[in-house]
């Protein structure tokens, strides 16, 4: 069908090691890049790009970080809240603190901030792991919002407690309607997937996949077990980081502690879960069922039973479903959404036949 | 001992001729806690010899390689390494010597295919940084097609071209082992230590091994420690051989020598007292 590997022949090496080896693949993309770039900021309505599509991206690269935490390296962590509020709140700081400063240059520094944050917290990964070290890094989760809150220097001695974004400027061109800070959270997203991708195929990634899967064997082949775990926290830290920045400026248009609890947390680890463990993808895959099938489900009921029945049962009603999906998908296909993909594009191939 | 230059192959010149001890172990001792689990060990290895430990279970042949590995500290004796006198061993360390290994209980990256980890093996010859990685530098691209071509030049020598693209948990256990022996020459070492790179295997697989064992001593002249408890396959394929029993050296010689060696003798068949 569309997916056909016979008839593309692969001469050499580097044609098979490319990102997208398949012609169908590559045409793919550039589709829904275009479709993304050029079609979306100006078709779409305000609501579905403010509500929808800006949350997904951004809530996309902070799975993606801990995709590379807890699917590539192994190290299960509970603390991506933690890291995207450091990264609000740097952003915010360098914005606030630097007038100049470009939004996306502010954006990076307050990744490369959740980083060193992220070496810190990721020590104990040296000593602990499986779900202890998910109990210790949730100490990150607890400790960072902790201090934003305990010390008012971070807030810059703010009463309200609630510090409203600052309006994204880049060379004097600023961007404020949805459509504009759609294309600019499009933008980071693309190419911080861009380079996880060639990271996760690379030998950064093998080196990553070798420390979870056999760690002995790791050791043994001369990679140094302190550095990868760490380097997988700094980057992992990284895209939460710049998710958290991304997310409070463009989505919340605040910046306050609270927003970012516990239960991101747990949302932001459930959308690694759901989405595939080890998978870039899968991260965009997870972030979006999290994220829009409520949405979904709430129009659903909406449009069946309109305002005959009150509305607490119906979003009773929409939790319940919520949670029974969770728990088929997890029995069905407990390798993710990525899998699900994977496997639709394998029978596609072969499509009418079944072998 | 003069050097031997004949290879497994009656009347055929061997293309690496064992030359001088590449590794000497003097007076090694190891314990854990009161368990004496190696007493006083010497013995060397040659350079492009096949060298192989043996002895009864618990004699001490893991102990042994895991101390040669780095993964093992020993309490007293040294370990030289072309003469040069090792101390703090890692296995890091060890793996910077170009000494590589196999386990005994095979220690693949099992959700990874056996061309990653092939190439997983080639951790010392890449040196691009994370960032080169991101952003595709020519250096991270240059030394990926150099481990994607050191690589599938070990998956033909092995024969193991059909299941590059498998997830090796997929694959059965003489394979895994095969992989695994692919992993380690990736790392182009010097010496391949290999724990019981047969135990487990039908006579078939077994003999494949054997032949890879070696192929890859003869065509890359890699000196090769092996522990087995084969006895049939250890006197065919070994030079020489170091007899192991509770911790302590018994015998050590070309496998005829062992074989006729009383101690030895005792050792497996038991003596009565």
């Amino acid at each position: 069908m569309y997916y056909r590997q016979a008839g593309t022949y692969r001469t050499d090496y580097a044609q098979d090691m490319r990102l997208l080896p398949l012609k169908e693949d590559r045409i793919l993309l550039g589709v829904v890049l275009l479709a993304a770039f050029a079609v979306i900021p100006f078709t779409a309505s305000d609501y579905w790009l403010s509500a929808i599509l800006i949350p997904w991206l951004c809530l996309s690269l902070v799975a993606l970080g801990q995709n590379i935490l807890m699917g590539y390296a192994g190290q299960l962590s509970l603390g991506a809240a933690g890291f995207m509020a450091a990264g609000a709140f740097a952003c915010w700081n360098f914005m606030h603190r630097v007038d100049w400063m470009p939004f996306p240059v502010a954006v990076f520094l307050s990744g490369l901030i959740a980083a060193a944050i992220g070496i810190v917290f990721g020590l104990p990964s040296l000593r602990v792991r499986g779900l202890y070290l998910a109990v210790a890094t949730l100490a990150s989760q607890f400790f960072i919002v902790w201090v934003i809150d305990k010390f008012g220097w971070f807030k810059d001695y703010d009463s309200s407690g609630i510090i409203t974004a600052k309006d994204i400027v880049i060379f004097g061109k600023s961007f404020t309607s949805p459509a504009e800070m759609y294309l600019v959270v499009l933008t980071i997203t693309v190419v911080l997937t861009w380079a996880a991708m060639n990271m996760a195929r690379g030998s950064v990634g093998r080196n990553w996949q070798a420390v979870r899967d056999m760690d002995v064997a790791a050791e043994v082949m001369g990679l140094s077990l302190l550095r990868t775990k760490l380097q997988a926290f700094a980057i992992s830290s990284f895209y939460c980081g710049v998710g958290g920045a991304l997310f409070a400026f463009t989505y919340l248009k605040s910046v306050e502690p609270a927003a970012f609890d516990i239960n991101l947390s747990f949302r932001v680890l459930f959308m690694v879960l759901i989405g595939g463990l080890g998978t870039i993808i899968g991260s965009f895959y997870g972030a979006g069922f999290i994220l829009l099938l409520p949405v979904f489900l709430n129009i659903f009921f909406h449009a069946l039973f309109g305002k005959a029945v009150d509305a607490t049962i119906t979003s009773a009603l929409e939790q319940v479903i919520f949670g029974v999906m969770i728990i088929l998908f997890m029995i069905y296909e407990p390798l993710g959404l990525a899998k699900l993909w994977q496997n639709f594009q394998e029978r596609m191939r072969r499509w009418p036949f079944k072998f | 001992m003069n050097a031997v230059t004949e290879s497994h192959v009656p009347g055929v010149e061997r293309a690496f001729p064992i030359g001088g001890p590449i590794l000497q172990l003097d007076a090694i001792s190891l314990r854990f806690g009161g368990v004496h689990a190696l007493t006083n060990i010497s013995f060397d290895i040659r350079e492009h010899e096949v060298r192989a430990i043996i002895g009864p279970n618990g004699a001490g042949k893991s102990s042994m390689l895991n101390v040669i590995g780095g993964l093992y500290t020993p309490q007293e004796g040294t370990i030289r390494f072309r003469g040069e006198t090792l101390s703090n061993m890692t296995p890091g360390k060890a793996a910077r010597m170009g000494i590589a290994r196999t386990f005994q209980n095979i220690a693949l990256f099992k959700r990874m295919t056996v061309l990653e980890n092939i190439m997983a093996g080639r951790r010392l010859f890449t040196h691009a940084s994370f960032l080169e990685v991101a952003l595709q530098l020519p250096r991270a691209r240059r030394e990926e097609l150099e481990s994607r071509e050191k690589a599938e030049e070990i998956i033909e020598f092995l024969e193991i071209q059909q299941i590059r693209k498998t997830q090796v948990s997929r694959l059965p256990y003489g394979l895994q082992k095969r992989v695994e022996l692919g992993r380690a020459l990736a790392a182009e070492p010097q010496i391949l230590l290999l724990d019981e790179p047969m135990a487990g295997m039908n006579v078939e697989e077994k003999q494949d091994m054997c032949r890879f064992i070696l192929d890859v001593n003869d065509h890359y002249g890699t000196t090769m420690v092996l522990i087995e408890h084969d006895m049939g396959v250890v006197m065919d394929i070994s030079d020489r051989v170091v007899v192991l029993d509770y911790g302590k050296k018994i015998g050590d010689g070309p496998p005829d020598e062992v074989r006729n060696n009383k101690d030895v003798i005792d050792a497996y068949l038991g003596v009565a007292h």
